[in-house]
């Protein structure tokens, strides 16, 4: 078997006394869809966030293809840290629970500043990726909206779209569905399952069971900042061989 | 009381220290202090202590200092040190310095009102920290700031009347100079603060409409 596309090794990280990881290890072969599941306070977002070193773990290391990082190699802050970090970032694309659009400025140029501004590819060609990657998401004919008119399950696939306008290896998602409105969850999980389906790496946080059921190839149960839980969707969400996994899945699932 | 014939004849006199004077003082001065306001703002938000240090004592000692004296020492004291600066200059460096003290304050504090996500989202499409101040997070904070930069730029035009004592020919000095020799203060000094009203009340119409054109993106 080949060697997965992203790999993470012995992430540990803290803040003050709180040990948020505490070695986590993390494998995802080309076009595979990895889904983080755990309780609020699990570490699975702080996970996703050190695959492209938005968070900076103490120990540990993150390949994406033959970028790799070994974070306790590096003091902090250094030139050679920065340009690495910003190497292994680059690699993939991110999609916030909070969209973060920058509000100043259209549907279109949000999608524009990556490959434009800061990759310096042709503004043509570029736009016309843009503007097929809207209607990938359902967005076409919305390039000149600015974030503010859209509804929010629209905003988010406008930055599914960002994240995917860098052409980056792996996209990483951080709970997209958590601050939606109900109703809006179902466009944003359709968008992400036709990618997924399309042969995207993807890594994401959710708490979306069903979507871990249908699409992702691997779940990861996360407590107490260590995997607790790792194996194919359809076992680990229909029959979980830890107590822990069991007794979380059961609270989601029937919350009465 | 008020002196009409003198009035009139002395409208275009004073027309000229406000053209002439008073408004290329306020433009130099708050686009050289803005610019040190950027500046100063970036270094206090910095990571390094001796850089915060240093913009800290500035911010300090010009907020703790009165303008007055700063010009003073701008342009009476330092040519005891060898450094003779002609009055212009002089004015120009003084005003600067202090609407760059202030508005740092404005501007650290809205590039702090900037949402942190800004930031990451800009890290997540590859941009450094210069393209993503230019690009993501000076615009959003220049909306921010215009409300309180707007009040710094009405109390420098009105400021600019200080750097009379320097010899500098402005609004306020045409004034004085007119008025010593007819004794008619009432008259000409009335006129000078009509001048700078309508000068400021103008300047905070432009306010209202750019407050109105930098709000068009933000969700009611």
């Amino acid at each position: 078997m080949s060697a997965p596309l992203l790999e993470a090794r012995g992430l540990r990280k803290s803040f003050g006394d709180n040990h948020v990881l505490r070695g986590v290890d993390v494998a995802v072969p080309t076009g595979g869809v990895s889904v983080l599941i755990g309780p609020s306070g699990s570490g699975k977002t702080t996970v996703l966030r050190c695959l492209n070193a938005l968070e900076r773990p103490e120990a540990g290391s993150v390949r994406i293809g033959d970028v790799s990082v070994d974070f306790a190699a590096m003091p902090p802050r250094r030139r050679a840290a920065q340009r690495a970090e910003a190497a292994l970032r680059a690699q993939s694309g991110m999609v916030f629970q909070s969209h973060h659009l920058f509000p100043h400025r259209t549907v279109l140029e949000n999608l524009l500043e990556g490959p434009v501004v800061v990759q310096g590819r042709p503004r043509e060609e570029v736009r016309a990726q843009a503007v097929s990657l809207l209607e990938r998401v359902g967005l076409g004919g919305r390039e000149d909206s600015l974030p503010s008119q859209l509804s929010g399950g629209q905003q988010q696939r406008v930055g599914i779209a960002r994240a995917l306008s860098i052409k980056p290896q792996v996209v990483l998602f951080d709970e997209p569905t958590s601050s939606l409105d109900p109703e809006l969850v179902g466009e944003v999980l359709a968008v992400m399952r036709d990618l997924a389906e399309g042969g995207t790496t993807m890594v994401v946080v959710t708490h979306e069971i069903r979507f871990a059921q249908q699409v992702a190839d691997q779940v990861l149960f996360l407590d107490g900042g260590v995997v607790v839980e790792r194996g194919p969707a359809a076992q680990v969400i229909a029959d979980p061989h830890e107590e822990r996994t069991r007794r979380f899945l059961k609270r989601l699932l029937d919350p009465l | 009381m008020v002196d009409w014939d003198l009035l009139r004849s002395s409208a275009w006199p004073l027309l000229q220290g406000l053209v002439l004077g008073t408004i290329p003082l306020t433009a130099a001065s708050f686009a050289l202090g803005l610019a040190i306001a950027v500046v100063v703002a970036l270094m206090r938000l910095s990571p390094l202590r001796a850089v915060t240090g240093v913009a800290r004592v500035y911010v300090s000692a010009i907020r703790g200092t009165p303008l007055l004296v700063q010009l003073f020492i701008v342009f009476f004291a330092l040519p005891s040190v060898g450094l003779t600066i002609d009055p212009w200059p002089s004015a120009i460096l003084a005003l600067s310095l202090n609407v760059g003290g202030y508005a740092s304050e404005v501007v650290r504090s809205a590039i702090l009102s900037v949402p942190r996500g800004q930031w990451e989202a800009a890290a997540t499409v590859g941009m450094g920290y210069g393209t993503t101040l230019r690009r993501v997070v000076l615009p959003q904070a220049s909306r921010l700031a215009v409300p309180p930069l707007s009040n710094t730029l009405i109390s420098l035009v009105k400021d600019t009347s200080l750097v009379s004592v320097v010899t500098v020919t402005e609004l306020f000095r045409v004034a004085q100079q007119i008025a010593a020799p007819t004794y008619q203060f009432l008259t000409l000094y009335s006129l000078a603060a009509v001048y700078y009203w309508v000068v400021c009340a103008l300047l905070a119409a432009v306010q209202d409409r750019l407050e109105v054109r930098l709000n068009r993106y933000v969700t009611a």
